[in-house]
């Protein structure tokens, strides 16, 4: 029962991660159509502004400290930070220790921007295009973003910690009657489950309950005719995808403390976030969602020892049976439209 | 008319070309040597094969750098290095045999495939004599079985695996790194030191070779000091949130983590480990402890603060105190302002153990430099007295343990050196049953 | 001539006379040279453009002419690569029983795979196809070890049986795969003044064996099969309505990409005895398709011309190091030369995957199709200039006649 329980709250947060990234990856195919094989570079970008963010308020100058020595036997440099010397110690440890929540302000105008400039650069001109050229400018376009990004940050990957506050984990078991140390938990997952309910909501609220939402709603569904109505369906396109690229940053942000961001973490969710935005069902929102938790939640089960015991290997590949499985018996997925993406 | 000309003669030239190749089918290039790729003019070059994209490609960067301040002391360049401090006398700064050396360069993707089509193209195209370098087993095994083929000689980069020395040696591969069976005989009597006789170890294992073997050396050697092994899972190579393996570990009755990862595997294993907090608890009326068998000084710096008092153990480290250790330090800090990585030095004196080979051998016959490397007893390249075995090619040399820093000095310092095991410890027999059922063969010297 | 029209017989005569004169069009410099860097013609890769051009061609025929994306298609390039391997493990080094076994396996595989895949279409069937090659890489990689050799992958051993073969040579070594006789590694080489042409044995039957699926593959298309495929493409409502089931004849072309990708896989593995999990990967599946892509989808030469763009920047561009472009730009003012090693630095070693990714996206927002499309605006510029060149001819002719 223990076990269940811990697994299903691993689960809650793997499919929180994966509704994130699906969300903004669905967003752009629902409402512009396209194929973005870069969508997982976004996310890595979000992590990386948390990386940026904590290295510049670690931007040190060097002293240097005759009585110690460095590697070849000169006197060692002594690094402070600027942000330490600036607002003393203290506020500057704080500043440093609280990098990666801070990042999130710092990551959504930047993610917007980039959001704006692929949009507005490059993917406009690909909207009428097939979708094998979208997938393959977006697949160029997420390969040069990742490389850039090892060019500057190299390849290993870098630790970004959460604040001290976070760290360590809450003993859940003792709430429900288990012996202490049974149900444990870290504190940072907690607080990116619930700041992935916070996004997924905020997003959901925003299609539903503002006018902007619901021309895009309308234009999800109905493209043509929305654009016949004369509504300037191009300009909302690009804020969408300055607001899909801004949902995958700040679930790259929240991601860097759980584990350290590189060069190709992109690429490595960028399957899986096909996976669950198709098994969701094209051009669902709250499918996308769904499936991200349901794959989630079966794949921290899956790892369990029980079930290895009884097949083993199948937490190499449960994503893809449960893919499968539900891709044969519902033919769009869990609630996908008829018609999108199916030529 | 230029254009028919050109044409008319192509097609003659092909006639006789693809009429040679089927009637004359001989082994790579077809003037006579007598073995792959013989030296012949003033040059010798030599392939250096290391992953420069993909998670390995820093360590990757951090060999090449090896290489190449090797290949300049070779060539009489720089202070020398360990040229001035290794026991054999054989190198005189003046390339190898006289021949200055020149060098290649490729990228494994540290995928076996691309691993094997660079260094096929080292081979074919650019003419190099030896093979080096590498981050993984697997890129090890696969180009220790292209080098075996085609005839030329193979230094073993990064690989830890048994079987790179065990089930898949070839006579034409040698091996400086120290491999998963001595990290367990170094490790084993400094954790019972540590954490005493009674305890009780929870595995998370990589699902590939490495991982295995691995496992099964510091499974057999803590159990053989009286620990217990509750519990072995394998974990997917892809996977990049642990989360679900490590939280049954509390409640398994196990008291200590053993983390049988390497990499970014590693470094987000230990991450989310220490997330859950279980170095701060208690199990069994003891500390939690986590392990990790096999430490790098990329992995430390990707673990950050993480790392701190966890034991593993290392080929070599920076910070060891012998000659060899001291002018490699200096030459490869000065050039590039920090210091080497164990990656870096095995490689360095890989290409080092290989030049030497061929001086003392006298040709560059890879049939020749094997018999110069089987059996040679060396020192003063970091590592104290080392051989290399005839028998399976592998280096028996001291093994390190080392712990991460509580409170480091500088992002050098990330490591401390708990222990020196001296290579006696770390000694086994060729036929020792986890490196059982491979075959040397007999050397190759292609042509 | 073959059953051919004249357009057709030139391009496979075409593709012929590049593909025998390879290892001359590939070598274009000096072996000594500072270009040298550039030649591509030595054995192993030009076994590689030849058979990763017999993958994408495959692969084109699928999605070229069906629309169907496959995802997925490096499971069957990976499982003739197991195959052909243990042929050699287990029968003989002949590399014939590996060719056909791995085309029959992995066209049995694909048989499975596209039977179920096909129940669903557009972007749902890539996901099938993906889930399926995924689910046999990571298997391959981990539980299955004993049959694939995992990380390691796939190798001849000492110990192997060959039941038709010999065990070990009389020197102690492994035995080479070969063509009754003739090694496929075995090579000549040709040396004329400062150029050297490297003729291999196993190059010459990769190219063979290319253009044999060259030619059944413009069969194919010109076929009555071939338009019942488009047909699928266009429009496969309409085409259920007339009652005709397009299911057979999707899985048909599926069946048959499937068996090329196998054939690749096979003759991988008999160039080099090896079969690594990696081949599987989703990454090789998104490589086939950026082979197919970048050389233009539904064209006949276009898949092969991808494979091999992408094939010379991952071989060629990786093996540019630091001390080769100071070679290059020695000439220059050191602070200059500086400048411009820090600036190519960034796209060549480690960075070549940086240049191929701008390269997609420069040619799939100029080329609309692909690189076929760059060609065909090039013989259309000479055409062009050559009509202009005789319309100049002709009123210069005029004149004098005025």
């Amino acid at each position: 029962m223990d076990a269940i329980i811990l697994q299903f709250l691993n689960g809650l947060d793997k499919g929180s991660a994966y509704a994130l990234i699906a969300l903004g990856l669905t967003l752009i195919f629902g409402t512009l159509g396209v194929v973005n094989f870069a969508h997982g570079a976004l996310f890595m970008i979000g992590s990386f502004c948390a990386v940026t963010l904590s290295k510049l308020f670690t931007l040190s100058f060097e002293t240097l400290d005759p009585t110690r020595k460095d590697f070849l036997g000169n006197p060692l440099k002594i690094k402070t930070p600027y942000v330490e010397q600036w607002f003393g110690p203290d506020t500057g440890a704080v500043l440093i220790d609280w990098a990666v929540p801070l990042a999130i302000l710092f990551a959504i105008p930047i993610m917007i921007a980039v959001g704006f400039i692929m949009e507005r650069g490059l993917i406009k001109h690909f909207y009428k295009r097939p979708h094998a050229d979208q997938i393959l400018v977006t697949f160029g376009l997420a390969i040069v973003l990742q490389e850039l990004v090892k060019h500057y940050y190299g390849a290993n990957p870098i630790q970004t910690p959460a604040p001290e506050v976070f760290r360590g984990s809450f003993d859940f078991g003792t709430l429900l009657g288990f012996d202490p140390n049974v149900i444990i938990y870290p504190y940072w997952r907690l607080v990116y489950f619930a700041f992935a309910a916070v996004i997924i909501g905020g997003v959901f609220a925003f299609l539903q309950f503002t006018t902007f939402g619901m021309v895009v709603r309308a234009g999800m569904a109905d493209r043509e005719t929305v654009g016949l109505l004369g509504i300037n369906i191009d300009k909302r396109f690009t804020i969408m995808f300055g607001l899909a690229a801004a949902v995958a940053g700040l679930a790259g942000v929240m991601y860097a403390p759980i584990n350290s961001p590189n060069y190709h973490m992109g690429m490595d969710f960028l399957v899986l976030s096909f996976v669950v935005v198709v098994v969701g069902g094209m051009g669902s929102l709250p499918g996308a969602v769904a499936a991200g938790f349901l794959l989630g939640i079966l794949e921290s089960f899956a790892s369990m020892n029980e079930i290895k015991g009884l097949i083993p290997g199948i937490d190499q590949i449960i994503i893809y049976v449960v893919a499968i499985v539900i891709l044969l018996t519902r033919p769009r997925g869990l609630m996908g439209r008829r018609g999108v993406m199916e030529e | 008319m230029s254009n028919s000309k050109f044409t008319r003669r192509g097609v003659i030239k092909t006639g006789a070309g693809v009429g040679a190749g089927l009637a004359l089918p001989t082994i790579f290039a077809s003037r006579a040597s007598a073995f792959t790729n013989e030296p012949t003019g003033s040059s010798v070059t030599l392939g250096f094969n290391v992953p420069q994209t993909g998670p390995y490609a820093d360590e990757g960067a951090d060999e090449l750098r090896a290489f190449e301040l090797a290949v300049e002391h070779l060539n009489g360049g720089g202070d020398g290095g360990m040229m001035n401090t290794f026991s054999s006398k054989a190198l005189k700064g003046n390339g190898i045999m006289g021949k200055k050396v020149e060098y290649v360069t490729g990228d494994t993707q540290t995928k076996s495939d691309a691993a094997r089509a660079s260094a096929k193209s080292m081979i074919e195209k650019d003419g190099a004599v030896m093979i080096s370098g590498g981050s993984s087993s697997g890129v090890a095994v696969a180009v220790q079985g292209l080098c075996q083929e085609a005839g030329v000689i193979f230094m073993a980069g990064l690989t830890h695996s048994n079987d790179t020395t065990g089930k898949d040696k070839k006579a034409n591969g040698f091996r400086h790194f120290f491999n998963a069976y001595m990290s367990a005989a170094a490790l084993a009597p400094v954790l019972e030191k540590l954490y005493g006789k009674d305890r009780r170890a929870y595995h998370l294992t990589a699902d590939y070779t490495w991982g295995w073997t691995q496992q099964e050396s510091i499974a057999a050697a803590t159990e053989a000091v009286g620990w217990e092994t509750v519990r072995n899972v394998l974990t997917p190579l892809a996977q990049t949130d642990f989360s679900s393996y490590i939280a049954p570990v509390l409640n398994s009755g196990a008291d200590v983590l053993v983390l049988n990862h390497y990499g970014g595997n590693m470094v987000n294993s230990l991450t989310n480990a220490v997330q859950f907090g279980l170095r701060d608890k208690q199990v069994n009326g003891k500390n939690f402890e986590i392990v990790v068998p096999l430490y790098s000084e990329l992995m430390a710096k990707g673990a950050g603060k993480n790392i701190a008092g966890i034991v593993g153990s290392q080929n070599w480290d920076w910070k060891l105190e012998d000659d060899g250790t001291k002018a490699f330090v200096k030459a490869f800090g000065e050039k590039y302002g920090f210091p080497p990585s164990q990656a870096a030095q095995t490689c360095y004196a890989q290409t080092l153990l290989y030049a030497d080979a061929v001086e003392r051998a006298g040709s560059f016959n890879p049939c020749d430099v094997g018999a110069a490397l089987e059996g040679f007893e060396f020192d003063g390249l970091g590592n104290g007295p080392t051989s290399y075995r005839a028998a399976d090619h592998q280096c028996f040399k001291d093994v390190l343990v080392v712990r991460g820093a509580e409170n480091p000095q500088d992002e050098f310092h990330l490591v401390e050196i708990v222990e020196v095991t001296p290579v006696g410890q770390v000694t086994y027999a060729p036929d020792h049953p986890m490196f059982a059922g491979g075959n040397l063969g007999s050397c190759n010297p292609g042509a | 001539m073959l059953g051919l029209d004249k357009k057709d017989m030139t391009t496979l005569l075409v593709v012929a006379a590049l593909v025998l004169l390879a290892p001359f069009i590939l070598n274009p410099f000096p072996a000594n040279s500072a270009m040298a860097q550039f030649n591509a013609g030595y054995p192993d890769l030009m076994q590689r453009f030849v058979i990763f051009g017999i993958f994408a061609i495959g692969f084109n025929i699928l999605f070229g002419l069906t629309g169907y994306l496959s995802f997925g298609h490096a499971a069957f390039l990976g499982v003739g690569s197991y195959s052909a391997v243990w042929m050699f493990k287990l029968l003989s080094m002949n590399v014939i029983p590996a060719i056909l076994l791995s085309v029959i396996v992995a066209g049995l595989f694909a048989l499975v795979i596209g039977f179920i895949s096909l129940r669903r279409t557009g972007i749902y069937f890539s996901i099938l196809t993906l889930a399926f090659a995924q689910m046999s890489f990571n298997l391959a990689y981990s539980v299955l070890t004993p049959i694939t050799n995992g990380e390691t992958g796939l190798q001849l051993t000492l110990e192997d049986p060959r039941i038709l073969g010999q065990t070990a040579t009389e020197s102690g070594g492994i035995p080479v795969t070969n063509l009754f006789g003739i090694e496929m590694r075995g090579s000549e080489t040709l040396y004329f003044g400062d150029w050297s042409f490297q003729f291999s044995a196993g190059y010459y039957l990769c190219a063979i064996i290319m253009l044999i699926s060259f030619y059944i593959s413009v069969r194919i298309f010109r076929s009555p099969f071939g338009l019942m495929l488009r047909a699928i493409k266009s429009n496969k409502t309409r085409m259920n309505y007339t009652g005709l089931n397009t299911k057979p004849y999707a899985l048909a072309a599926f069946v048959i990409s499937g068996m090329y990708a196998g054939l690749a896989g096979g003759l991988l593995a008999s160039m080099d005895p090896l079969a690594g999990a990696e081949r599987m990967q989703w990454t090789a599946s998104g490589e086939v398709v950026l082979m197919t892509i970048l050389g233009g989808a539904g064209t006949l030469i276009g898949p092969v011309l991808g494979a091999g763009f992408i094939k010379y920047f991952e071989n060629i561009f990786s093996k540019i190091n630091e001390s080769v472009l100071h070679s290059w730009f020695s000439f220059l003012p050191e602070s200059v030369e500086n400048g411009a090693v820090w600036v190519a630095e960034h796209f060549v070693g480690g960075g070549w995957s940086l240049t191929l990714g701008l390269l997609f996206m420069l040619v799939v927002t100029f080329l609309p199709g692909g690189l076929v499309e760059g060609g065909q605006r090039i013989i259309k510029l000479f055409r062009r200039r050559k009509a202009d060149d005789g319309a100049e001819q002709r009123a210069a002719k005029s004149h004098p006649a005025e």
